[in-house]
């Protein structure tokens, strides 16, 4: 058994490794590849980006009037539901918006990447790229890397957006919460710091998100199964770094 | 009517190559290769002669494509050389190795085509990546090398409207794109029909004469490569089993290329996969 854990171990820090050198060789390669190929860049920006506005966009909706309900509900009781807007606005700047956005676009745009790196592996097109003397870490990973690291504080941006918005209609419209109350509380409490906190979660978690759906792709077993494998560790590896780093970076920012 | 034109035509330009090439192309020198325990190669040794048309066969499995990816360097020996226009291709740094593959053509036993690209922009790949051409002259030069097989006509399809045969043709014209010293087939006509396959040997041996380059062809199908290889070798338990013309291959003496030269189904490839002892397994330990 000791023996089973030691070579598990082993090979956890082996990929570990591996994943750690193939991070660092997108860092190094990202200057020329957003000089020379920027229209590869642009164009996965759209795809993760732009492709997933549509679910961003209704879960943000939701998770908004959720917060903004229980916020009331929870606040009623001490006769402050004026002061919805800032847990609403906190809520959703610093915390859930940041790592919602992140699972959700591991979900839609990480395992997109995944599936699409592994089946170019498993049809052969990245040996024929190597073969034809084009390199696809250059061509394929890292514009999906930067697609991915770009398009996360956008979404991030846009779920918190429409999160206090939904917000504002379950507890101004549908609650009864004074407009003016909901939003001054929130322009008081708010500053740039927690502005500053989310958007450094968001750069973190797209870093993250995207290293690993590109990661993942780029070494998994050319078969139908290893490429659903590979597919499916994306969004475990991925929920559960964004879920580690989230700890980290309020710690970090208290 | 097929015609074939360089890239360096249309430039106006000789071809790509810096001088004479020397008579054997590509050597392997003592090569070893594993994939852990399992020995792939064992000590081989081969010589691939300039301008030949060159068959790799043998049985499945005993590592054609391997051996292919060795020469190519996608894969490392574990001991041994391979040696390609008098350069040891180990010794390459990375950016002189794809220098070297510029100089290589593949073509994958799928095609491996670029599936979000047109056929069109599939043979225009390596032409926009490893040239500066006005896309006036990359028109002139993909259509050139689409004609060549066939498909002009089919310039603005998409890969998945290919059927087997055009998509191994589209692969053809788009190898063939950068004027390749050496062109590589891997299992070229496996699944096609016999109507596709005699087109990609007429295409094979019509390309190696007209662009006057180097063809390895690796392939199990005897009839069809023997119609067009200059030399063949017959690869067997990891090392070369025989070599010769495919006349002098029919006529060996060697029991396992007889076997494989004829399709004979039991020999010294045996039927059956190694197992048990049959009455054994079915009935268990002491069952005499």
């Amino acid at each position: 058994m000791f023996r089973d854990i030691y070579i598990t171990f082993e090979q956890f820090l082996h990929n570990f490794g591996a994943m750690c050198l193939f991070f660092v060789r997108m860092v190094l390669y990202t200057p020329s590849v957003f000089v020379k190929r920027f229209r590869l860049v642009a164009y996965q920006v759209y795809n993760a980006g732009a492709l997933s506005l549509v679910v961003i966009m209704i879960s943000g909706l939701f998770v908004g009037g959720v917060l903004g309900l229980l916020a009331y509900s929870s606040l009623e009781q001490f006769n402050a539901e004026d002061t919805t807007g800032i847990f609403a606005g906190l809520g959703l700047v610093k915390g859930i918006g940041p790592v919602i956005t992140a699972l959700l676009f591991a979900g839609r745009a990480g395992t997109a990447l995944t599936s699409e790196i592994g089946l170019m592996k498993a049809t052969d097109q990245l040996s024929a790229m190597e073969m034809m003397a084009v390199d696809p870490l250059r061509y394929v990973a890292v514009p999906r890397f930067l697609g991915g690291v770009i398009s996360m504080p956008l979404l991030t941006a846009i779920f918190t957006a429409i999160g206090l918005l939904g917000a504002h209609l379950v507890a101004v419209e549908q609650l009864g919460v004074d407009v003016g109350s909901y939003w001054q509380q929130m322009q008081n409490v708010l500053d740039m710091e927690d502005i500053q906190e989310g958007i450094t979660k968001s750069v973190v978690f797209g870093v993250v998100a995207s290293s690993v759906a590109v990661w993942e792709g780029y070494n998994s077993t050319p078969t139908a199964e290893g490429v659903g494998r590979a597919t499916t560790r994306t969004v475990v590896v991925t929920s559960i770094a964004v879920l580690f780093f989230n700890y980290m970076i309020t710690a970090m920012y208290l | 009517m097929l015609c074939y034109a360089r890239l360096g035509d249309h430039l106006g330009i000789p071809n790509n190559r810096s001088g004479k090439l020397p008579d054997n192309l590509i050597e392997v020198r003592d090569l070893d290769f594993s994939r852990g325990d399992r020995t792939i190669f064992k000590n081989l040794n081969l010589t691939i002669a300039q301008g030949d048309v060159t068959a790799i066969m043998g049985p499945s499995g005993t590592g054609k494509t391997t051996l292919l990816q060795l020469i190519t360097r996608q894969l490392n020996p574990d001991r041994g050389q391979v040696i390609v226009d008098g350069v040891d291709i180990a010794t390459l740094n990375h950016r002189e190795l794809y220098k070297l593959r510029q100089r290589f053509g593949v073509l994958f036993q799928n095609g491996a085509l670029l599936t979000d690209m047109s056929v069109f922009e599939n043979v225009a790949f390596p032409i926009r990546e490893h040239t500066k051409l006005p896309d006036s002259l990359i028109r002139h030069v993909v259509l050139t090398k689409l004609h060549a097989v066939g498909l002009r006509g089919a310039a603005y399809l998409m890969p998945a409207q290919l059927s087997g045969g055009m998509a191994r043709r589209v692969a053809l014209a788009r190898a063939i794109a950068m004027d390749p010293d050496v062109l590589i087939y891997d299992e070229p006509f496996v699944g096609l029909d016999p109507i596709s396959m005699g087109v990609i040997v007429k295409l094979l041996g019509q390309i190696n004469d007209a662009l006057d380059i180097t063809s390895i062809v690796v392939s199990h199908d005897v009839h069809d490569v023997a119609a067009v290889a200059d030399f063949s070798y017959v690869i067997a338990d990891g090392n070369v089993a025989a070599a010769g013309t495919p006349a002098e291959l029919k006529e060996t003496d060697s029991e396992l290329v007889k076997q494989f030269m004829h399709g004979l189904p039991d020999g010294p490839v045996g039927f059956h996969y190694d197992a048990p002892d049959y009455e054994e397994q079915l009935l268990g330990k002491g069952a005499k």
